[in-house]
This record gives structure tokens, sequence and C-alpha cells, in this order.
């Protein structure tokens, strides 16, 4: 079986074609990168996303500061990583890459933040 | 009158790279001019991930891409005033500046460099019938409600326009609990990033509706709704296609403008399709030593490449004060976009003072796929590459070396156009 | 005991005009709006224009308030401080077959009694302006024709108004009239008051005011006109208020300069059954589009960066009905007040007071002050005095609206002063802050900010315009 996608790994939007024996991948192709064969393989085996949000700061020069997973969750769990940052409060000062949550909603990757905040 | 050697207007993403690399080139009387209360720019509310990938080779959100280089400003120990709008630049490179503590004043540069950026089409350029109640935003003020204030502009939202901004907000509408019902884009292909419409639309289930455009808005005092339409290939609505939309949130996403009043009010002259300057190699404008790059000159994609066009006049604004005007300017070599390419950056050539490498920047106007972007030298094809599909959302580029350029000495025109494969 | 000598109804700007009259005398008056603001209605959609004074049928009160407004006009804008410039206007003939049309006009003005009137041939057309179609065959010619801010004309005439004692109740809505002995009864969406004296401006709803009180019934209908405006860019393009002659293509549209700048297209006539129905539609905003064309060459439609409606005031007998209903003494009307109601207003106003004097024998007040000082502009100011302003009140060094280069001092007082800005929209037409070619893109959220710092309310309860227009409606992730 064959699935085509698009590929996210960079602007480019590479279309990939990845062939399929089952649930096996044998092989990707359309990609310009090895970050496109990365993907195409994991898109249909287990998709992953990379979380982008804001909490709330408290204390700072901003009221919120943004984060995101460190790195990439699965695609299902994006709704659970964003209900955990519901109600987050953290105080100022905020530096990029501080741990705002760890291992958020069970993934085992952290919430970290993406912007100073004095 | 305060004097400095450099003075660069914004400091978003362009103006900072400049600001670096001007530095770096060995000028150490440079200012920063930016108008916001922080330095950044607009990168500061894409807190999306995506950034970076050209420059760090790691993938950033927008306030990360950004402190990598406020950092860099501050380690090179460039300066820079915050909250300061710039309200004049005259022909002789007077700045009138206007701030809280200082008030109204002057400064003299020797070489300036534009990079106040871009604004957002508004509903009116898109003469939009209907009311005009509260809650019809442009994607990127709900972009900075959201992301930087934290407050939602509404609970159900329709977005107009597939621009990256439109595609990346209905993305992050549904993060923080708002129902996105429907993306509509007038044309029939999106205007952004084909992998924005993957994560941002595809993967939560919000259609995108090609060919169609907002032919009402109802609600007098907040947004209740509006109707779509589909378009012909005119852009014209179709009598019959209508369906309304109960909403209370119409963002729109519908282009991007090139923030030029400043660059009009010196006497720059103008690209009417990019509605940026017309600049030469050394992406200076016909203003000797007042140079433009980012989205000021043409709106980008990619904020890398920003960064490349922006340390690139930075160089040349360092180089323009170290050495002065070109001196012995022979004639130059004239670069025309034609058949698909709507427009080049630059516009002009002059071979003694380009780099040894220098990349050519365009847009098409219409999608085209399988097929070669050729560049002739004269009526010579020098250059042709074959591309799958290019489309309007996407930049192109086509990069030209000083090494051939010298090889045709009597060259007068270069022109990039879109050839069948 | 009234509440009140004199109710006016609507503060739009025939009846801010007749409340800043009205208050030299001394009066207990009080306007009442069923909007947040003043200019909330037909006074704040149109073609800001002060007309010469040669469209109205000779001997009609519209003819003779209408020259008598234009003449006022300047006067009043320098005691009141309201943007006005008298930068003359061109009815532009295209046909032969229409030139006795022409002629008619012309002499329509000089009995009307509108001065410097003059008859131009094709070539002093273009001399004077180049853009005017080639098609041109002659154009009349008005020096006195003006144009004015509506929104600060309203605003300054209701700000000295309440300077001199006048009341203000906002987001009151007049639901009946009743007669009661020496006077009425107002019923209103915030209770009850009395009054001596009842003045109906009510614009598009002053038949129903009207109606409730006389047997002699009027109808006033809603006519919407659709407008385009021109970015700045597009501002010189004509340097006169350019109006087509009425005639073998129709009626026409103008083509302006607005007082700040901008370049003004509009407006259709489409009669509406809706008296709230300030929307624009695609088919009127391609007849502006279309027709604006016909008089003026090359208009640079990509600078259109909004467009809007607003709803004329038409009674059926097309003139302006103004004083005491016959049957129902102490009502005065002030209705059917169409084009030229805005050049006329001023002498609205002081025909309205001389009623009201004339039956109630007003003294006048002692202490009446005449001035009124508007928000200040720095573009006027010279480079010193506006580094003084700075270095006195800093919020004047901080640019909010980057478009029209508003700063925060400007909106801080549009927000104090009297009668002040209580929304986005009200900041606006005080300031222009948001008015520019981003749409307040930029600057909304931090007007919103200011409007909240200032009058001590929430960020949620800031609107666009009153009642239900708010801007946020939450906070990120609140319901999820």
């Amino acid at each position: 079986m064959e699935i085509k996608l698009t590929c996210i790994a960079c602007p480019m939007g590479c279309p990939l074609s990845v062939e399929m024996d089952g649930d096996k991948v044998v092989s990707v192709t359309g990609n310009t990168c090895p970050r496109g064969k990365v993907y195409g393989e994991k898109e249909v085996t287990n998709p992953t996303r990379i979380v982008t949000s804001t909490v709330k700061v408290s204390g700072g020069e901003s009221v919120m500061v943004s984060v995101k997973t460190k790195n990439d969750i699965p695609k299902g769990k994006i709704f659970d990583v964003v209900k955990a940052l519901k109600d987050v409060e953290i105080p100022a000062p905020v530096k990029i890459g501080d741990i705002v949550i760890a291992d958020v909603a069970g993934t085992g990757v952290d919430i970290v933040a993406t912007k100073n905040v004095d | 009158m305060k004097a400095y050697d450099i003075v660069i207007i914004g400091g978003g993403p362009a103006g900072l790279a400049a600001a670096a690399a001007a530095k770096r080139s060995g000028i150490d009387s440079i200012l920063i001019l930016e108008r916001d209360r922080e330095l950044g720019g607009i990168l500061n509310q894409c807190i999306h991930n995506g950034f970076g990938l050209h420059t760090f080779k790691e993938e950033l959100t927008g306030p990360e891409y950004a402190s990598r280089f406020i950092d860099q400003v501050e380690e090179l120990g460039i300066e820079y005033k915050l909250n300061t709008m710039v309200m004049d630049i005259s022909p002789n490179k007077v700045v009138t500046a206007m701030n809280r503590e200082e008030g109204l004043y002057e400064i003299q540069a020797k070489a300036i460099v534009l990079a106040m950026g871009c604004r957002e089409r508004s509903r009116g350029a898109l003469n939009i019938p209907g009311y005009r109640p509260a809650g019809i935003y442009s994607a990127g003020t709900a972009q900075r409600l959201v992301n930087m204030e934290g407050f939602m502009p509404g609970r159900t939202c329709v977005i107009l326009g597939s621009g990256d901004i439109g595609l990346i907000m209905a993305r992050r509408m549904t993060f923080e609990g708002a129902k996105v019902k429907v993306v509509a884009e007038l044309m029939p292909y999106s205007g952004g990033l084909k992998r924005n419409i993957v994560q941002c639309l595809d993967d939560y289930g919000i259609p995108l509706k090609l060919s169609h455009t907002v032919v009402d808005i109802k609600g007098k005092e907040r947004l209740e709704g509006i109707t779509l339409a589909q378009v012909d290939n005119k852009g014209k609505p179709i009598p019959g296609t209508e369906e309304f939309y109960e909403c209370d949130t119409l963002l729109l996403s519908v282009g991007l403008i090139p923030e030029n009043e400043l660059s009009n009010g010196m006497g720059v002259a103008m690209n009417p399709i990019t509605s940026g300057p017309i600049v030469n190699e050394s992406l200076e404008t016909n203003i000797e030593g007042v140079f433009a790059c980012g989205n000021v000159l043409h709106v980008h994609d990619l904020v890398d490449f920003v960064s490349e066009e922006a340390a690139a006049a930075g160089r040349n604004a360092a180089a323009y004060v170290k050495d002065g005007a070109a001196a012995n300017v022979k004639e130059v070599i004239t670069l025309k976009g034609v058949d698909g390419v709507r427009y080049t950056v630059p516009s002009t050539i002059n071979v003694d003072r380009m780099a040894d490498q220098l990349i050519v920047r365009f847009r098409v106007g219409g999608v085209y796929k399988n097929c070669y972007v050729s560049t002739y030298f004269d009526d010579e094809r020098v250059l042709r590459r074959k591309r799958p599909v290019v489309a309007p959302g996407e930049m192109e580029e086509v990069k030209l070396s000083k090494e051939q350029l010298l090889k045709y000495p009597d060259l007068k025109t270069i022109t990039i156009k879109i050839e069948e494969a | 005991m009234f509440d009140y000598d004199v109710i006016i109804i609507g503060a739009g700007v025939s009846g801010a005009c007749s409340a800043r009259e009205l208050s030299r005398y001394n009066v207990k008056a009080c306007v009442i709006e069923k909007e947040e603001d003043v200019c909330c209605g037909t006074s704040k959609a149109n073609s800001a224009i002060v007309h010469a004074g040669y469209d109205a049928a000779n001997g009609s009160l519209m003819a003779k308030l209408n020259v008598k407004g234009n003449e006022m006009m300047e006067a009043m804008s320098k005691e009141l401080d309201f943007p006005f410039k008298r930068n003359g206007s061109l009815v532009v003939c295209l046909s032969e077959e229409d030139l006795p049309n022409l002629q008619k006009l012309y002499e329509r003005g000089v009995a009307n009694g509108v001065k410097d009137l003059k008859i131009l041939n094709k070539e002093e057309v273009l001399a004077m302006e180049p853009n005017i179609t080639d098609n041109v065959v002659a154009a009349l010619y008005a020096p006195t024709a003006g144009i004015v801010c509506p929104f600060n004309m309203n605003i300054a005439y209701a700000e000295n108004a309440y300077t001199n004692g006048v009341e203000f109740k906002f987001d009151t809505e007049v639901t009946d009239i009743q007669k009661i002995d020496g006077g009425w009864k107002l019923v209103t969406s915030k209770g009850d008051y009395t009054t001596k004296f009842v003045v109906n401006a009510a614009g598009v709803y002053a038949d129903k005011f009207h109606n409730m009180v006389s047997d002699k019934k009027i109808n006033i209908t809603a006519r919407r006109g659709d407008y385009c405006l021109m970015d700045k860019s597009a501002g010189k393009h004509v340097s006169k208020t350019i109006f087509a002659l009425p005639g073998k293509f129709g009626k026409g549209i103008l083509v302006t300069p607005t007082v700040h700048g901008n370049l003004l297209l509009g407006p259709t006539a489409i009669d509406i059954e809706n008296k709230e129905g300030v929307n624009t539609t695609r088919p009127g905003l391609d007849e502006v589009i279309s027709k604006a064309g016909m008089n003026v060459k090359n208009i640079p439609m990509r600078s259109v960066f909004t467009s809007f409606a607003g709803l004329r005031a038409h009674e059926d007998g097309h003139e302006f009905i103004i004083g005491e209903v016959e049957g129902a003494p102490g009502f005065v009307d002030c209705a059917g007040i169409e084009s030229p109601g805005l050049t006329s207003a001023p002498a609205i106003g002081c025909m309205v007071a001389d009623i009201l004097n004339e039956n109630m024998g007003l003294e006048p007040k002692a202490d009446f002050v005449a001035e009124r000082k508007g928000i200040v502009n720095p573009e006027h100011l010279s480079k010193e005095e506006r580094i003084a302003l700075i270095k006195e009140k800093p919020a004047y060094g901080n640019i909010i609206c980057r478009c029209e280069m508003i700063s925060e001092g400007e909106i801080i007082d549009a927000i104090t002063r009297p009668l002040g800005a209580k929304s986005l929209d009200g900041v606006k037409r005080r300031t222009r802050a948001g008015m520019g070619r981003c749409q307040s893109g930029f600057c909304s959220p931090r007007t919103m900010e200011i409007l909240s710092r200032e009058l001590n309310m929430s960020m949620f309860d800031v609107t666009k315009a009153g009642g239900h227009s708010k801007i946020v409606v939450g906070t990120n992730k609140d319901v999820l």
C-alpha cells in the first residue's frame, strides 16, 4: 500500500510517498533530505508533533510566556498536553529552556519556556 | 544633533541581523530604533516552531529565533532604543525620532538600513460588504492578543485567507479552546506553506475552502456570522453558492504590505509589485547609502531568508560607510522577471560591487507544475532548474556568481522566467 | 416640578448644535442618546461636506440654513476648534445636453445667496483639477464649499454644551412620549423624565417621535449611502470636492479629499426598511467604485482601505422640518435633516434655540463659555512646542497609532475630557487612532489597555462601540 503525505519537517513541503507492507514501512520516496525519510516513517507508524502554546507569568514584564514541548509528542496526546497547561502560572523571571512542566501528560517530554521574561 | 554611522529603522529580525552584520564588518557606531517595547519584532508573537532550520540547523520558535539575534546584538554591544518612533527621515539622512524620555530629536546618519517590516491588509482593502461589528481582526492582531496578552478574541471562528498567519492562527485558536469552522481562500491555491496546511488544518480537521470568499458580514454590535460564497476564475462570487456560517470571530489573513511610509517620505523609489523599494545588488535604494531588507523590501515567507538578506544589507551599509559610494559606476545590469515571474529583488546589478555570490529572490504569479525556472543572460539561457511545483505563496531564488557574470562583460539584461518542462 | 426645561432627543450633530446654542441661556437641559456616545448615527457616516448651497430649492428652509450654516462654519470651527477647510467644489457636467441643467444650478445658487459661483469651461476645469475626466464639458465652481471633520464638529458642539451645563444621558433609549400638564413625560430605557420642552433631533427615528404627539404624520425613510475611503497616499488626487451633475448619466458619486487628507468616494442612495441597516452591500460598493471614475480619472482604487455606509433621514417632503409641532405645544421638531444637514447644523442649532427662547423667554447665561479647545494636534505644533509638550506630558512622546501617528497623550485626553471616549470607536472618532491604513490592527490592543487603565474597567468590558461590541471574550484555555 502507498500513502501520500506532505512532509512538514521543513518549509519545503516535499510530497512524500510511503510504501507500506502491512504496518511496516518498505520505502519513503519524494523526500529531499534525510529528515523527510524520518518524517515519512514516523507519520505512518507513530505520528508526532511539537506543541507550542502559552502559560501565565506572575510578576513579570509580560503576563504570558510562550512554551513548547521540548521534543515531539504523539499526535494523539496533543490536547492532553494543551489541557495540562491550563491554569499553569509560573513566576518571573523565566529563561528560555526553563522547564515549566516535567513529563507533561505522561509523554515523558518536558514543557519548556521559549521566551525570556524578566 | 546626535550622529551615527549607521541607523537601523526597526529592531525586528531584519534590523537585528543587519546590525550584527554591520558591526562585524567593522562599524562601531550603530543605532537601532525600535517602536515596540522589546526587540524581536513580529517574532515575539510567532510562538509556533519552524524557524531557524536554515540559519541554525535546528527548529526554533519565533521568540527563540529572535533571542539568538537579540543576544548577538547585546554581545556585540550595539546601541538600541525601544519605544521610539521614527517620525521622518530626510533625503540627507537626518532621522527624526520620538519617545517619552527624549521627546522629539534628530539623528544624523551616514547610512540608513530600512527594516520596518510590513503590516496586514485590512478588511477594507478587500472591500468586504456588510456590517462593521466587533469580532473582526487581522490574524496578526488576534495572534498578539492570544499569544502575548492571553486574551481570547472569540469562541467560534472563521478565517479568511490561507496565508501562513491565518493557518497558524487556526491551530492556535483551536489549542486555546476556540472552534475554527473553516478557512476560506479567494484564490484556487493556498497562500501559505504546504506544511502549515497539513499541521495546522488537516491535523485538526479544519476544512480549507479554496476559491471562496466572505460576501456578507452579519451582526451590528458583535459579529454573528458571515456568508461565504464560491468565486469564479475572476474572483467574482458565484450567485447561489452562498453559505452562512454562524461565528463570533472573523480572522483575516489576506496579505501583507511593506510598511514604507517613511521610505516614501524620503523619496525612495518604489516597486509597485512588491510595494517595497527598488534596490540594487547591494540592497541599496535609489538614495545613496539607504539600504532596505526584510519585509519592508518584499514580503518573505521564511525569517531565515530575512536574516540572510538583512545581513547582506548590513555588510553593504558598512562598506558604504567605509568606502563611500561606488566610484566609477559602470553600466549596471538590469534584472527582469517575465512569463510568470512577478518581480525580482534586486532590480539591478553592478558587477563590481556584488559579492561572490548573489541570491536573486522572486515570486511567481500563479501555480506552475513541472516547470523550469530559467535564467537568461540577454538572449542566452544560462541556468535552468527543474521544479515540480512553484506557487505564489513560496518565494523562489536563483543564485548568480560573480565569476559567471564577469564572463559576460557586455551583459545588459538578466531575465528570469518560468518555462514549461 | 419638571426634571428638565428642555430634553433634546439625539446627540447627533443637530441635537448637539441645538444643545450648544441653547446652553447660552439659563436653562436646565438634557440630551438623551440611545447610543454610548455622541455622533453615532447619520452624523458619523456622511460625505463630510460643507455644501455651498446651490442644491436646495429657492426659498426653502434647506436653502436658507445651508447658506447660513456655510457662512457660520469657519468662525465656529475656530471658536470650537474642529477641523474645517474651505476647499471649494466643482459640479462636473459631462455632456452638452446637460449644460442647461448646470446653468439652472448656477442660477439657483445665486438666488439662494451663494457667493462667487462661476461656470468654468473645460480648459479652466482641467487647469484647476487635472484629474477630472477629459470628458468634462464644463463645471460649476463654488469656492465657498468646504470639508469638515463631522465627528469633531459634533463632539465639539456637544462638549461645549456640556461645559455650559447641558446634561447628557447615553445608552438611554426613549420608548414613549406622553403629554402631561405643562409639558411632556419621556419614557426611556433608564426611567421616566419630565420636561417642559422636547426637541426631536432623532435622525432617522424623528418620525417615530413626531408621530407619537401629532396627528399630522411625517414619514422618514432611511436612505443608505455606501462610501469607500482611501489611504492618504491618494488624498491629493483632487483638491476640491467633485460632484457629478445629475443628468444624462444619473446622479453620480462624489470624489472629495477629507479634511484629514484621505480621499472619499460615495455615496449611493438606496432606500431601505431597516433603520439600523448600516451594512454596505456588494452592489453598493461596486456602484461607488464604477461611478466615481466617471468624473475623476485614474483613481488609485488599490488605496481603498475601508468602506462604510450611513443613513440619511429622508422625509417624504424633502425639506427640513424645524419648529413647534402643531397641536403639541412644547414639542419642537428638528426632523428630516438630510443633506445638507451637516452644513446647516450650526444654523439649525441657532434656529432651535431661537424657537425655544421665544417660547420660554430665557435669560442669557452670564458665564457662558463660547470657546472650546479640542485635543491638541501635534502636527500643528512647532518642533519646539512639541518637545515642550512631551517634556511636560511624556505620554505625548509615545506613539500608539503608527499609521496616523497618534500618541498616548492624545488618547488619554480623548478619554478623560468632558463627554470623553468610552470605546475604541470613541477614541477613533476623537483622535483618528485606528483610522489609518492598518485599520487599528496594531493599535487596538494598546488603545484597549489605555481605556482599561484610564476608565478603571476590565479589558473584557472594553468595547468597539458600546453595547455588546466586546473585543475579547475570555482568556486562553478558559473553556478547555
